[in-house]
């Protein structure tokens, strides 16, 4: 187990969003939380990736307590790209990559040929070489993704967790995106955890989901177990169809309307 | 932008080119002023006079040079670096260039404290041109400086540092000391409000080593400390959970080098008041000419060690005999730019 939630209580002051709440995330695999709105799905990736330190239960990082190794250990084991990063107004592709290096380097080796190599490497991973020297803010939407995403490579390490990687992208960029952690996850053998809000591609693009609905796992498994008709109506309230995706085979959502509330 | 690697043994760094080009033409700018500000005044001197007063204890120069025009032009350099390298933090971390120790409360907090030192403690004619003049207004300006800054921060932290609410607090807080510095010096007595005028206006008039010393001394451990925690900086300017997923502890990096922006600040202001515009402009300027992301640190020391150097030679010179405070020349310098800095940002 690469990564685990024991009995986590997460939230933000008061409010107490996730509670008692187990996970674990076997290495090599490619792991989606899925659930709607405000079930806790963030919080939980959040909390996996320490940017939010839980209220009660423990986070475990290769058996460890993520909060007891240090964060700069942590950052070199552990990528974590945050819901809609932002990132300083001007910043060119190459540098926002470079600073993927940041927990390899000291106030002494700030450039090595390794951290040079590995931003290379990750540039050409995410086809973004050509692009190298622009300013962030002219890229597309989806070039924008890939160059967080690079930058996360640029870190070097084999676990990642991304929050939302497709918000905000067209269909084509979605799936450009997903296409490049289905490569990471298969020529590197990195394990990925995800949050998505698109059923379909979840389920394409998945080795295991994980159904949330108020701050609980409703269910986790395979795609084809875990969406089912019923879990659809339970977690999302959703009536819907699910036949099998005629291009991958995995499971397919085809919504019949919402269940009437009230 | 042209930023070379450098590596010797297992060390290795980027230099930009034109960081390293503006930290040279800066420290022969400086020595430049420096010959200047040695040689121009009462008593106007040759280059060779100078120099003969500096190293000949015997010669009539020497008085001049090492009790009266060496140590003021010293104390310009260094406060104005201080002030320039406390800009370039703060404005990092504010991710906002119109951000400056004022905002930190240092300077207003300081102008208060000493203002009504001066106020209270100068009710008898004369009294206060003793201890409390030479030790004791740095002093209170030190203090004021801390609290102001204390302030601030317990005002903006809330779970939390954020820039923007901290440059908010510090606005409306800025405005708090302001009114209340001239609430105390309206009803001060006259002649210990002109006096306190002259230091709220930012002044190196008669400053000697007991300034040169203090402030070195407090560049000497903060530089090189500000220095280490350049790579924080850097990873600061992105959003916190980026900063975190780095490997940085937001809030002790952040917490630190503000600290570190508020001692340069509070020692400088100590030093030679809050003279105005040096920490604002400096680091915009080091910025747009090494075309970096970010203010770069030690060029804006330099830049801003040049500009008070500069401004000072102009304060001391141009209205002979009348010695202006150098704040004034900042401020009349620096006010054109300001409005440069907002016009150019509205585009």
């Amino acid at each position: 187990m690469r990564l685990q939630a024991a009995g986590v209580k997460l939230g933000y002051g008061d409010r107490v969003i996730v509670d008692g709440l187990d996970l674990g995330i076997e290495a090599g695999t490619v792991t989606t939380i899925i659930g709607p709105n405000g079930c806790g799905k963030s919080t939980l990736l959040r909390a996996l990736g320490r940017l939010l330190k839980p209220q009660g239960g423990e986070v475990l990082l290769d058996g460890k307590r993520i909060d007891r190794i240090p964060t700069r250990e942590v950052a070199k084991i552990l990528g974590v790209l945050p819901q809609a990063p932002s990132a300083p107004e001007g910043l060119t592709v190459a540098d926002l990559v470079a600073r993927g290096r940041h927990p390899h380097q000291t106030w002494y080796r700030q450039w090595s040929s390794d951290d040079e190599g590995a931003v290379a490497a990750a540039l050409d991973m995410t086809g973004l070489a050509d692009l190298a020297e622009r300013p962030l803010d002219e890229l597309s939407g989806g070039q924008r993704q890939r160059a967080w995403i690079s930058m996360a490579l640029a870190q070097g390490t084999d676990l990642l967790l991304l929050d939302e990687p497709t918000t905000f992208l067209d269909l084509a960029h979605q799936v450009e995106v997903l296409e490049l952690v289905r490569h990471l996850h298969q020529e590197a053998g990195r394990t990925v955890v995800m949050v998505l809000h698109d059923l379909n591609l979840a389920a394409r693009y998945a080795d295991r989901l994980v159904a949330m609905r108020s701050g609980r796992v409703i269910a986790s498994g395979a795609p084809h177990e875990v969406l089912t008709e019923e879990l659809l109506r339970e977690v999302f309230e959703l009536d819907a169809k699910v036949i099998a995706d005629p291009v991958a085979g995995t499971p397919l959502v085809v919504p019949i309307g919402t269940l009437s509330r009230g | 932008m042209t930023a070379l690697p450098l590596r010797v043994g297992v060390a290795s760094w980027r230099v930009r080119l034109r960081g390293v080009a503006l930290t040279l033409t800066g420290l022969v700018l400086l020595a430049l002023l420096m010959a200047l500000n040695m040689r121009i005044g009462d008593i106007a001197m040759t280059l060779s006079e100078v120099v003969t007063g500096t190293f000949d204890a015997g010669s009539a120069a020497h008085f001049v040079i090492m009790e009266l025009r060496l140590p003021r032009a010293l104390t310009g350099a260094l406060v104005g670096a201080a002030l320039a390298l406390s800009g370039a933090l703060i404005q990092s971390i504010a991710r906002n260039p119109l951000a400056s120790p004022e905002i930190l409360g240092v300077t207003t907090g300081a102008s208060v404290t000493v203002v009504a030192g001066l106020v209270a403690g100068g009710g008898v004619y004369g009294g206060v041109s003793g201890l409390l003049a030479t030790l004791g207004v740095p002093a209170l300006a030190l203090l004021g400086g801390l609290l102001g800054a204390a302030v601030v921060y317990g005002l903006a932290w809330r779970r939390g540092l954020d820039g923007y609410r901290l440059v908010l607090v510090g606005i409306g807080v800025a405005a708090v000391f302001t009114n209340v510095k001239f609430w105390l010096l309206t009803v001060g007595d006259v002649n210990d409000t002109s006096r306190a005028m002259v230091w709220i206006s930012g002044s190196l008039n008669g400053r000697g080593w007991e300034h040169v010393a203090p402030t070195a001394l407090a560049l000497a451990v903060l530089v090189p400390l500000t220095l280490l925690g350049t790579r924080s900086l850097d990873a600061l300017r992105f959003g916190d959970d980026t900063v975190t997923a780095l490997g940085v502890r937001v809030n002790p990096a952040r917490a630190l080098l503000i600290l570190a922006a508020v001692l340069l600040a509070a020692v400088a202001t100590a030093s030679a008041g809050p003279i105005a515009f040096v920490a604002l402009a400096s680091p915009q300027i080091a910025l747009r000419i090494v075309g970096s992301g970010r203010p770069p640190l030690l060029c804006s020391a330099i830049v801003g060690a040049v500009l008070t150097t500069g401004a000072d030679l102009i304060a001391r010179t141009a209205f002979s005999p009348i010695e202006l405070p150098v704040g004034i020349v900042t401020a009349v310098l620096g006010a054109p730019y300001l409005i440069h800095l907002i016009w150019r940002s509205r585009k």
